[in-house]
Order: C-alpha cells, then sequence, then structure tokens
C-alpha cells in the first residue's frame, strides 16, 4: 500500500477545563476521500484546526509524507498541499472572482512597480473554472456571485494551489441539487489524480455519496470508522449520537385546514415581470423547493416586508393585510426565520433574553420602560420549551452553536402569537441532533394550527418534513407535489422548468 | 454602573489626587465650581451625541450649531425683545428641525452621516457668520434677565446650575438609554440593523430620533454657552465642540462602530476631559499644548481600555470552555 499522506496519531488538545480532543487518529491516503461526520461540537473544527497548523495539539504526533512534525504551521500547512474550503466563506465580495481565487499570491508585472497582472489571473482562472464547470466569467465580481457560486471560486482557489489534501467544510449546506451533483462530481475528478479529500458534512446522503471511509468524532473522541461498504446515513448518525436515531420526521396529528396564508399575484423585485400564486393551510407544512436564484428568498422577503412588493396580495385567514415593513408582518403574525442567522435572524452581542424580548417589547413594558422581570420570565420558560443550551438568558448569542442560536430565532416567534412562519433553510449548518429537535418545533407549530411554509434546498428535509411541496422556477411557482407524488426526480425536473 | 465606567472614574479620582497633590489650588471651591460648570456644559450636548453614536452615525455640526443657535438667542432677546422663555423653546425646536433633517437624510436618501453632519457643519456656521455680518452678538449695556442668569448663569450654594442642568438631564437621559423600549432599540439597530429591522424594530424611525435627541441637547447646550459667554462671535464660538463630545463618548466606552456605551461613561468622559484641561492650568503646562495632552490621554486611555476587553473577553471565552466541559453546555 502506498504511504500516507497525513498520518495523525493519538491527537488530543485540552483548552483550560476542558477537552476538546483526546486520542484521536486519523490517516489519509493519497485519492481518498475521507468524510469526517460528528455534532457541533464534537471536535471536527478543532481536528482542521491542527490540520491546518492554526492550533498546536497538546498531544499525538503528526506525520506528512511519513516525516514527522511536532507541530504544524499554517505555512506548513499550505506548503505541505494542504488546502480549505471553508464554511463560512472568505471572499472579498468587492474583487472579482479570478481575483480572489489568486488573492495575495498575485502574478505581478512591470518591475518595481509591481503591479498585478491581472491578465495572467484571468487567464489562469480560466481553466480551473472549466475543470468545475462554471458558469460565470472569470471576471465577474464576487457581489453578483450567489452562494453557490462563491463556493465554487472557494474550491476554484483550493484547485489552484496544487492541493494534495483538500479540506471541505460544509461545502454543500448552501448548494442546489445540480450543484452538489457538480460537487461531488469534482470531489471524484480530484481523487483521480490522486488529490485525497475531507469532506465534513451534515448532510449525510452526500457523505454516503462521495466518501471512501467514514470517521465520525463524538464529544471529542473516535467515536468509530465504516469503511465504503459500512457507508450508511443510519450508521453515520448511530456512531455521532451514540444510539439509534428514530426518524427525524413526524408526521401531522390531523389533515390540514382552511388555507390560511394566501398570497395571490406577488410580484417582487428580483422577478417583476412574473408572479406567484400560493396558499399555505392551516396546519399545514408546505415545502418551497427550487433552484437557489428562483426566488424563493426574494419571495418570503417581499411577504414580510423587508423588501418592496412591486405587486399581488397577502391575505391571512381571509383578511387582507397591507404589509410595508416587518413591523406590519409581525403585528399581524406572519413571522420570518431568515436565511442568513448571523445578519438577519439574531444580534449576536445582545443575550439570548433581549433577542427574545426584542420583537415583543412593546408588549413587556410599562409606561415605555422594559420590564425586565416580565423578559427575564418569557426568556426562561423559551429556554426550557426549546432547550437552548445555554448556562443561562444572559448568555450573549453569539458563543451559542449554530443550532442553538436558530432556537433563539425561534423562541422569539414562540413566544408571541404566531400565526404563519415562514422558514428560510431552518436547518442549515445545524448538526443532526438540533435539526431533528427544529423538525419537531415545526411540525409542533402545525399541528397547533400554524401556517408554515418552508423555503429549503435540501432536497431530504424537503421531502422528509413537508406535506405539500411547492417548487419555483424563475420567480413563478412551477408545480404544486402532494404527499403521494414526492420524488427527488420530481421536485428537481419542476426545479428546472421541465416538468412535462 | 458597568466595569468600564468604574474604571473611569477610578482614573478621575487618581489623576484628581495627583493635581492636588501637586497644586493643592485643584481642591479649591472656586477651581472647583468653575470646571463643575464647564462640566455641566460640555456633558450637555456630549450626552447627545452619545445617543448618535450608539446607532453607529457621528453628528459633526455640534459647535456650528451651538454658534447659529448662540448668535440667534442672544440676538432674539437683546436686539428683539423677545420673552426668553418662548426663545428657549424656539431653540429646542430649531433644534429638533436640524436633528430631524439630518436624520431623513441619512435613513431615507440614504447618506453617510459623516458628510451629512460635515455639511451641517460647514452650512451653520456660514449661516452664523452670514447672519452677524461676522460681528459679535451680545447685550447691550445694563440689560439683564434675573430669570435667565438664574437658570443658567445661576448658583446655589456654590454648584453652578449647568451642572445640575447637565445631572437632570443625564438622569432622564439615563432612563431611556438604559431602561426605556427605545434605548433598547437603539442599542439593537447600532448592533445589527438588519437583524433589529427582521426582529420589527422601526429602524429608520430610531435613528431620525437619536438625531433629534443629540441636536435638542446641542440647541439646550447653545442657551447655556450663550449665556456663559454673554458675547458671541460667530466664527470662533464652538469651534471644535464636536470633537469635545466624540473624545467624551470615546473616553466613556463608546464604540465609533456603534451598540456600546452608558450614559454614565459619557458623563465621566466629559469629566475627564476638563479636567485635563485644567491640569494644563493648574499644572503650569504651556497651554499651547492644551490638545496635544487631551489627545494623548485619550489615545492611551481607549488602548488601554481595548487591552483589558480583549483580556476580559479571553478569560470570559476560557470560563465558558470550561463550563462546556463539565457541564451540557456546549458551543460549536
Amino acid at each position: 500500500m502506498a504511504q500516507p499522506f497525513l498520518e495523525l496519531a493519538g491527537i488530543g488538545k485540552t483548552y483550560p477545563g476542558v477537552v476538546a480532543l483526546d486520542g484521536v487518529s486519523l490517516t489519509v491516503s493519497p485519492g481518498e476521500v475521507i468524510g469526517l461526520v460528528g455534532e457541533n461540537g464534537a471536535g471536527k473544527s478543532t481536528l482542521m484546526k491542527i490540520i491546518g497548523g492554526v492550533t498546536a495539539p497538546s498531544a499525538g504526533t503528526i506525520r506528512v509524507d511519513g516525516a514527522e512534525r511536532s507541530a504544524m504551521t499554517i505555512a506548513g500547512a499550505i506548503a505541505a498541499g494542504i488546502a480549505f474550503v471553508h464554511q463560512e466563506l472568505n471572499l472579498f465580495d468587492n474583487l472579482d472572482a479570478a481575483a480572489n481565487v489568486f488573492i495575495g499570491r498575485e502574478p505581478l508585472k512591470g518591475g518595481l512597480l509591481r503591479l498585478v497582472d491581472r491578465e495572467k489571473v484571468r487567464a489562469d482562472t480560466a481553466p480551473l473554472f472549466a475543470r468545475l464547470g462554471v458558469d460565470f466569467r472569470p471576471d465577474t465580481p464576487v457581489l453578483q456571485l450567489s452562494l453557490a457560486q462563491r463556493q465554487l471560486v472557494e474550491i476554484a482557489k483550493a484547485l489552484s494551489l496544487d492541493s494534495r489534501l483538500v479540506i471541505m467544510d460544509e461545502p454543500t449546506s448552501s448548494l442546489t441539487l445540480t450543484e452538489t451533483d457538480r460537487l461531488l462530481k469534482v470531489i471524484a475528478d480530484l481523487k483521480a489524480s490522486g488529490v485525497s479529500v475531507i469532506f465534513i458534512s451534515h448532510r449525510l446522503a452526500e457523505v454516503t455519496a462521495c466518501a471512501d471511509r467514514v470517521v465520525a468524532l463524538r464529544d471529542g473522541r473516535l467515536a468509530g470508522r465504516l469503511e465504503k461498504d459500512e457507508i450508511s446515513p443510519a450508521a453515520m448518525i448511530r456512531l455521532m449520537i451514540g444510539r439509534e436515531l428514530k426518524s427525524l420526521y413526524r408526521p401531522p396529528a390531523a389533515p390540514p385546514g382552511e388555507p390560511l396564508l394566501e398570497l395571490t399575484g406577488v410580484r417582487t423585485q428580483a422577478y417583476p415581470d412574473r408572479h406567484v400564486d400560493l396558499a399555505v393551510r392551516r396546519g399545514e407544512i408546505l415545502g418551497l423547493a427550487g433552484l437557489i436564484g428562483a426566488g424563493r428568498t426574494e419571495l418570503a422577503r417581499a411577504v414580510f416586508g423587508i423588501d418592496h412588493m412591486v405587486a399581488g396580495s397577502v391575505r391571512l385567514g381571509g383578511t387582507p393585510l397591507a404589509i410595508t415593513t416587518p413591523r406590519d408582518a409581525i403585528a399581524s403574525g406572519i413571522y420570518l426565520v431568515p436565511e442568513d442567522r448571523k445578519a438577519a435572524g439574531v444580534i449576536l452581542d445582545l443575550s439570548i433574553a433581549e433577542n427574545i424580548a426584542l420583537p415583543q417589547l412593546p408588549a413587556l413594558a410599562r409606561g415605555g420602560l422594559v420590564d425586565r422581570r416580565q423578559e427575564q420570565a418569557v426568556a426562561v420558560a423559551q429556554r426550557k420549551r426549546l432547550g437552548i443550551r445555554a448556562p443561562d438568558v444572559a448568555t450573549v448569542v453569539g458563543t451559542l452553536s449554530g443550532g442553538n442560536q436558530q432556537k433563539v430565532v425561534l423562541a422569539k416567534w414562540l413566544s408571541m402569537e404566531p400565526r404563519a412562519i415562514i422558514f428560510d433553510e431552518p436547518t442549515r449548518g445545524i448538526d443532526v441532533g438540533a435539526k431533528r429537535e427544529i423538525y419537531d418545533l415545526m411540525r409542533g407549530l402545525a399541528d397547533a394550527g400554524v401556517a408554515i411554509l418552508m423555503i429549503s434546498s435540501d432536497m431530504e428535509e424537503v421531502i422528509g418534513v413537508s406535506d405539500r411541496i411547492a417548487v419555483m422556477h424563475e420567480g413563478a411557482v412551477s408545480g404544486i407535489l402532494a404527499r403521494d407524488e414526492f420524488s427527488e426526480h420530481r421536485v428537481l425536473r419542476l426545479a428546472v422548468g421541465h416538468d412535462e | 454602573m458597568q466595569k468600564k465606567d468604574f474604571g473611569l472614574l477610578v482614573l478621575i479620582l487618581v489623576v484628581g489626587a495627583v493635581v492636588a497633590f501637586i497644586n493643592p489650588r485643584f481642591l479649591s471651591p472656586v477651581n472647583l465650581a468653575n470646571t463643575a460648570n464647564l462640566v455641566g456644559l460640555f456633558g450637555l450636548f456630549a450626552i447627545g451625541q452619545g445617543f448618535v453614536i450608539i446607532t453607529g452615525g457621528i453628528e459633526l455640526s455640534v459647535g456650528s450649531v451651538i454658534a447659529l443657535l448662540g448668535v440667534l438667542f442672544v440676538d432674539l432677546i437683546a436686539n428683539f425683545g423677545v420673552p426668553w422663555p418662548l426663545c428657549i423653546l424656539l431653540m429646542l425646536f430649531l433644534g429638533a428641525l436640524i436633528g430631524l433633517a439630518h436624520g431623513l437624510l441619512i435613513t431615507r436618501l440614504n447618506m453617510q452621516p459623516f458628510i451629512v453632519t460635515l455639511c451641517g457643519l460647514l452650512i451653520y456656521r456660514g449661516i452664523a457668520r452670514f447672519y452677524t455680518a461676522d460681528g459679535t452678538v451680545g447685550f447691550a449695556f445694563g440689560q439683564s434677565f434675573p430669570g435667565l442668569d438664574w437658570l443658567t448663569i445661576g448658583r446655589t450654594a456654590g454648584i453652578p446650575h449647568s451642572i445640575i442642568a447637565m445631572l437632570v438631564v443625564a438622569a432622564v437621559m439615563w432612563v431611556v438609554l438604559h431602561r426605556s423600549v427605545f434605548g433598547r432599540y437603539l442599542y439593537a439597530v447600532g448592533k445589527n440593523e438588519e437583524a433589529a429591522r427582521y426582529a420589527g424594530v422601526p429602524t429608520e424611525r430610531v435613528i431620525v430620533a437619536a438625531y433629534m435627541i443629540c441636536a435638542v441637547l446641542t440647541a439646550l447646550a447653545a442657551v447655556y454657552f450663550a449665556m456663559y459667554t454673554k458675547s458671541i462671535s460667530p466664527s470662533s464660538h464652538g469651534n471644535f465642540y464636536e470633537l469635545y463630545a466624540i473624545a467624551a463618548a470615546v473616553l466613556g466606552g463608546f464604540s465609533l462602530r456603534g451598540g456600546e456605551g452608558s450614559i454614565i461613561g459619557v458623563v465621566l468622559g466629559a469629566v475627564l476631559l476638563q479636567m485635563l484641561q485644567n491640569l494644563v492650568n493648574l499644572l503650569g503646562i504651556p497651554s499651547s499644548l492644551n490638545f496635544a495632552v487631551m489627545g494623548s490621554v485619550i489615545l492611551v486611555g481607549v488602548l488601554a481600555d481595548q487591552q483589558f476587553d480583549a483580556y476580559r473577553k479571553r478569560r470570559a471565552a476560557a470560563a465558558m470552555a470550561s463550563a462546556e466541559g463539565s457541564g451540557e453546555t456546549r458551543a460549536a
């Protein structure tokens, strides 16, 4: 057998008072794709930081090409050919795509003037983009790219470094099905040319599709390994949470009621010449599927009053609403759990209690002054109800894990009187355990008579959670599927606008 | 009181003790009363500036507003015989209008606060100088308004009424900023305007209100300054005062990125600034070095504050990490 590219043995990492990693070993051979799974906080990030030379391990050895390194440095990791594709995209959106690929190592011209050779940057980027099947030009400003396209720029950056090991952290969490397929092809391509990949993902179907081996972490320890023929979502979940997980999805308690949230002829700024007609029934979870850029988020933003609605009407329980600001929407009981949790869902620097109270402060105030005891009581109750893991409700939201931050967003709305809630990518970047809790909450809300519109690009989630699926294509609804018509194939055909 | 404010208070006491030790005149009733008067005058509009800075904005026209409204105030009373209570109300109203204009330009027309208020700085100063044809405006000999004098430059038991006015304003504004729904909205907007909007906060109205509060308090300060100097030369009156206000806020722990700061902090910041001015006089430092001393202290103060903050954050992170290890709490 060929010499492994990277060998980690007995890696441990302790921070003051906490063991982040304990005795973790991992071997990566050339051309091998390793799936790394584990719940948030299991130690995946710490392990990757050690491989990337960002932090030094407290125990254990690292070997690259058989040569022992006491500690990796960032420069050493880059020199060894280890590249990262980060979950949080690290792109400069004021530069074009090609400039981002070569950022920090631009080819120069003009001698002492040290000018950036922009032509060469673009010319060198073109073949990388071709290899990835990218559908935009190297000189496109990143600002104009979708999340998925930005991800491809990151991958092109990793490829341009002639990497021998590419570490992808949640690379598919914002990609659509076709884009994910393409990424999986890119991974196969890398593998064929001898490049190793560590693929970190909560999307277990994709891990199953691409990994040669799976390594699962739990509480900083190695929970187990799976060889190619043992890999399955169920097996991975078992290792990750240490027990059998019952189905993630719960069926509705009762058949849905009458239409509650009705959108008629809604035109958004993204597609002013197309319109959406959609009705979400009382007690129903209506999945809204589609490709990224189909106008789903724009629809949600317009209904919630963030963006100006070009035309159309929104009715709730038969009453027409005039929504021009989120305040109007909230006053009528229509809430939004936004796509970008950190930018729009919570205020990271405020406490759990302050975040939960924010939309309902007037109700929690007397004479214009905040009633802190009531505020505290609401937050404490919600923390208990949703199982938000934090020492207390005064904890600053920025220190919580993604799943717990999302629970704070939900707590905000659940402590009020929701009539219709729009969820935009409710479980993006959230671990399996927390996902299940969030699905449970959504179902609980629906059973209590709330109309739920769930925008999701995660096919498993759309099919598992929804009672009906509406698919959007270029700003309009291309089809609505009932439970017995659900299939990935159907959803995808409608999403690309090719349904017969 | 927050830890930050407490640190600033300790610094003030230490500086005060050192100055008093070198020159005992620092503690003389006359000196203390004079310094307190200036703290009151500068504190009034520094508190207003604090509201704007919390939203992540800045108000640069403070000095020019003090000059323009001061000129109008004195002129209306001295030369047009307008009753002074009416005049004060009129100044406050004009202040509110200025704040409203700034706020609307910033929120509705998406202009940057720095630009809007920089233009304000130039415009109001220009109007003030034009209005008086660059001359000095003052009261005629023998003109006196006992009520107005008592309110602005009067003293009770040796305590200048200006600092009492400032403390009353500070107390009211403390409730507004630290206890009211509006105050909470201000912090939310300052920390993350987008998320605040998604939570139903009327972000535009909150920002406009902050500029209005700032301008109204500045107008009040303009009245006090006018009565303090009695004669106003519009080309120099109030010059650089916006910078005193910003400096007081920054010393008081405000972040120019928004979302941070307290009333106690900005008041203590104003106290420290006036002490520094006083110290320059009392310790025989050439008064030309006045600004240099102020600048150095602010620089060192903010630097030290940041270092402390980073240290506190590291400790909090370590504490959080050990909590995770022992309890069920787990952050990614």
